[in-house]
């Protein structure tokens, strides 16, 4: 076990550098020079300039600038907003909501997409079947701000179910809508590993010496064939977190769920470059770390993993 | 002589009845037939978008603003008081030319990338791993935000070399794992033995027979590159106007959705039935040639 840890680790720390290099070559090192960038049309004098430079550490090799800013991530600091907010403030404002929104999503995903593919399985081959796989790629091909509008329309206003927008109804019931629109994209993945897991699952000796013992159909499929065939899917679901995190930067900004994504949407409306790469850069850094996490964790529930 | 005989003869007939068979399947013709008439109106525009009377997208009168459907106008007018079926039909060529651009750009890296890692082993497979990790260290759709943003002319090639930037790596790690499988097989050593070059071993034994399941995905590929075209044209660091796309439409088409849901409607079911086809292609040709998966 020390070892997955070790190794995980390693990598981790390969993938942080990185990650954060690159994302500072692309957006801070290549475009113009950003000093002109904040003069606008103005004119500015050339020892302004000098001044700002010296300022922003702009003279310093790419590398030392790199490392400034990889120190700045490690206090917390992933910049300021226009207003003079540092951004990393109000993302530990905001977290508890995406958290909150992505765990309910995972939840739909789980139960829906486990229960579609079971029933798939089951009944293999038949209109059931079908109705499922094409239901839920169906689904995966419209994007999922159009879902999003869609369901605000259909629930929020024209029928007055679910609210419109905003977290004041609270959890669940100002979030059911929204999460089910994120959790709408895993389910055609989900229920299909699900599918063939369980199908392969049947076939198995266990299941036969069960069946074989006089356990009702109910009980084999619902205690034994459940449980084995679940890890697949469930393994999707620890790497689907990158997608819900995108998701939740759509999802939140139609519904108005003043969370991360939220965030982030209004910065990218609000052309707010910075805000934009500091929030972007913290999701990424979760996502980095959740999912090794996650990983770590499945090596410590299934043996055959650690082995491998 | 010989070698052209075993080249040419053997392998190619079996190959072509191969697909010949695939070919015949319904689930692979119908979503090949919507994408070939989908291809032709990208290619065609004009002549698809004139077919009501009214083909100038950018033929606008304000006075019809967000008005529905009417003879000649079957999909009705835009929020500009555009004729929205001119506009769907000249979006298509710039959502398909983004799905296959961002695909083709990342096949090719990984397909040169994938190759040497799998074939070459040592430190240029650690170096392609790592930098593939790297890669995939990013979610999609917040990578693409994060350099887009900093793009200042958003066309279709820059949006399609963004995106290529964060998909080439899922290929590149197929290409990879399928290429080491037969670069361990037989034929590939007794190529090898033979005195074959590392290319000539490469383009003629091993990429042939290794790049089967990485089409399969890039096809699928396709779909899921527009879709995020549109997600991030909505967001609005995608595609920008003047340019004609379906996620520039359904953008612009929420504001008013309420009020005019063919806004909305009309641009999502072309788009929904691409990337339905494409998606359904990859799914059938994946079944066609694994057949231990068709249960």
């Amino acid at each position: 076990m020390a070892k997955v840890i070790g190794g995980r680790v390693l990598e981790l720390v390969i993938v942080f550098f990185g990650v954060t290099f690159v994302i500072y070559a692309m957006v801070f090192a290549l475009p113009g020079d950003p000093i002109r960038a904040l003069a606008g049309e103005r004119p500015i004098a050339e020892s302004t300039i000098a001044t700002l430079r010296a300022a922003y550490h702009l003279d310093d090799p790419l590398l030392v600038q790199y490392f400034r800013y990889l120190g700045g991530l490690f206090t917390g600091d992933f910049g300021t907003d226009f207003s003079g907010r540092p951004v990393g403030a109000q993302i530990l404002r905001a977290w508890p909501v995406t958290l909150v929104l992505a765990l309910s999503a995972w939840a739909i995903e789980i139960v829906v997409g486990l229960g579609l593919g079971l029933v798939a399985a089951l009944k293999r081959n038949t209109w059931i079947d079908r109705t499922i796989l094409v239901t839920t790629i169906l689904a995966t091909a419209i994007p999922v701000f159009v879902v999003g509008v869609s369901a605000q329309l259909l629930f929020g206003v024209r029928w007055g179910i679910l609210p419109v927008a905003g977290d004041k109804a609270g959890w669940p019931v100002a979030f059911i809508l929204p999460a089910a629109v994120i959790a709408l994209y895993g389910l055609a993945v989900v229920s299909r590993l699900m599918r063939s897991s369980v199908i392969d699952n049947l076939g198995m000796d266990y299941v036969r010496t069960a069946r074989a013992k006089g356990l009702s159909r109910r009980r084999v499929v619902g205690v034994h064939v459940l449980r084995n065939s679940a890890i697949p899917a469930v393994t999707f679901l620890a790497t689907d977190l990158g997608y819900l995190l995108g998701g939740a930067v759509v999802v939140e900004g139609i519904f108005n769920l003043p969370g991360i994504g939220n965030l982030l949407f209004g910065a990218i409306r609000s052309h707010e470059g910075p805000t934009v790469v500091g929030i972007s850069t913290a999701l990424i850094l979760v996502f980095l770390v959740t999912s090794v996490l996650v990983d770590l964790l499945h090596a410590a529930l299934d043996p055959r993993i650690r082995h491998d | 002589m010989t070698e052209a005989l075993f080249d040419t003869t053997a392998p190619a007939r079996s190959g072509r009845g191969m697909w010949v068979r695939i070919l015949r399947r319904p689930s692979v013709i119908v979503p090949l037939a919507a994408l070939g008439l989908l291809l032709l109106i990208a290619l065609l525009p004009a002549f698809f978008a004139g077919l009501f009377g009214n083909g100038d997208p950018r033929v606008c009168d304000l006075s019809r603003s967000i008005d529905g459907p009417e003879p000649g106008h079957p999909f009705g007018f835009d929020v500009q008081g555009c004729d929205v079926y001119a506009n769907v039909i000249y979006g298509t060529q710039s959502s398909i030319a983004v799905g296959v651009l961002t695909t083709v750009l990342s096949l090719l890296v990984a397909v040169v990338l994938g190759t040497i890692a799998g074939t070459r082993g040592g430190w240029a497979d650690s170096v392609i791993s790592r930098l593939t990790d790297i890669f995939l260290g990013f979610p999609f759709l917040l990578g693409a935000i994060v350099v887009l943003n900093s793009v200042s002319e958003r066309t279709v090639f820059s949006v399609s070399l963004v995106l290529a930037l964060f998909s080439w790596p899922l290929l590149a790690r197929l290409v990879r794992s399928s290429v080491r499988g037969i670069t361990g097989s037989e034929y590939v050593l007794a190529a090898r033995t033979m005195g074959l070059s590392w290319w000539r071993v490469v383009t003629r034994y091993i990429l042939p027979n290794a790049l089967a399941p990485v089409i399969v995905v890039a096809t699928i590929m396709i779909g899921s590159v527009i879709v995020s075209e549109s997600t991030l044209t909505y967001l609005g660091i995608g595609l920008e106007s003047p340019a004609i796309s379906w996620g520039l439409q359904l953008a612009s088409a929420q504001s008013k959705f309420q009020l005019a849901p063919h806004l909305l409607l009309f641009p999502s079911i072309f788009l929904a039935v691409t990337v339905l086809s494409v998606i359904v292609l990859g799914d059938s040709l994946r079944a066609a040639l694994d057949p231990r998966r068709n249960t």
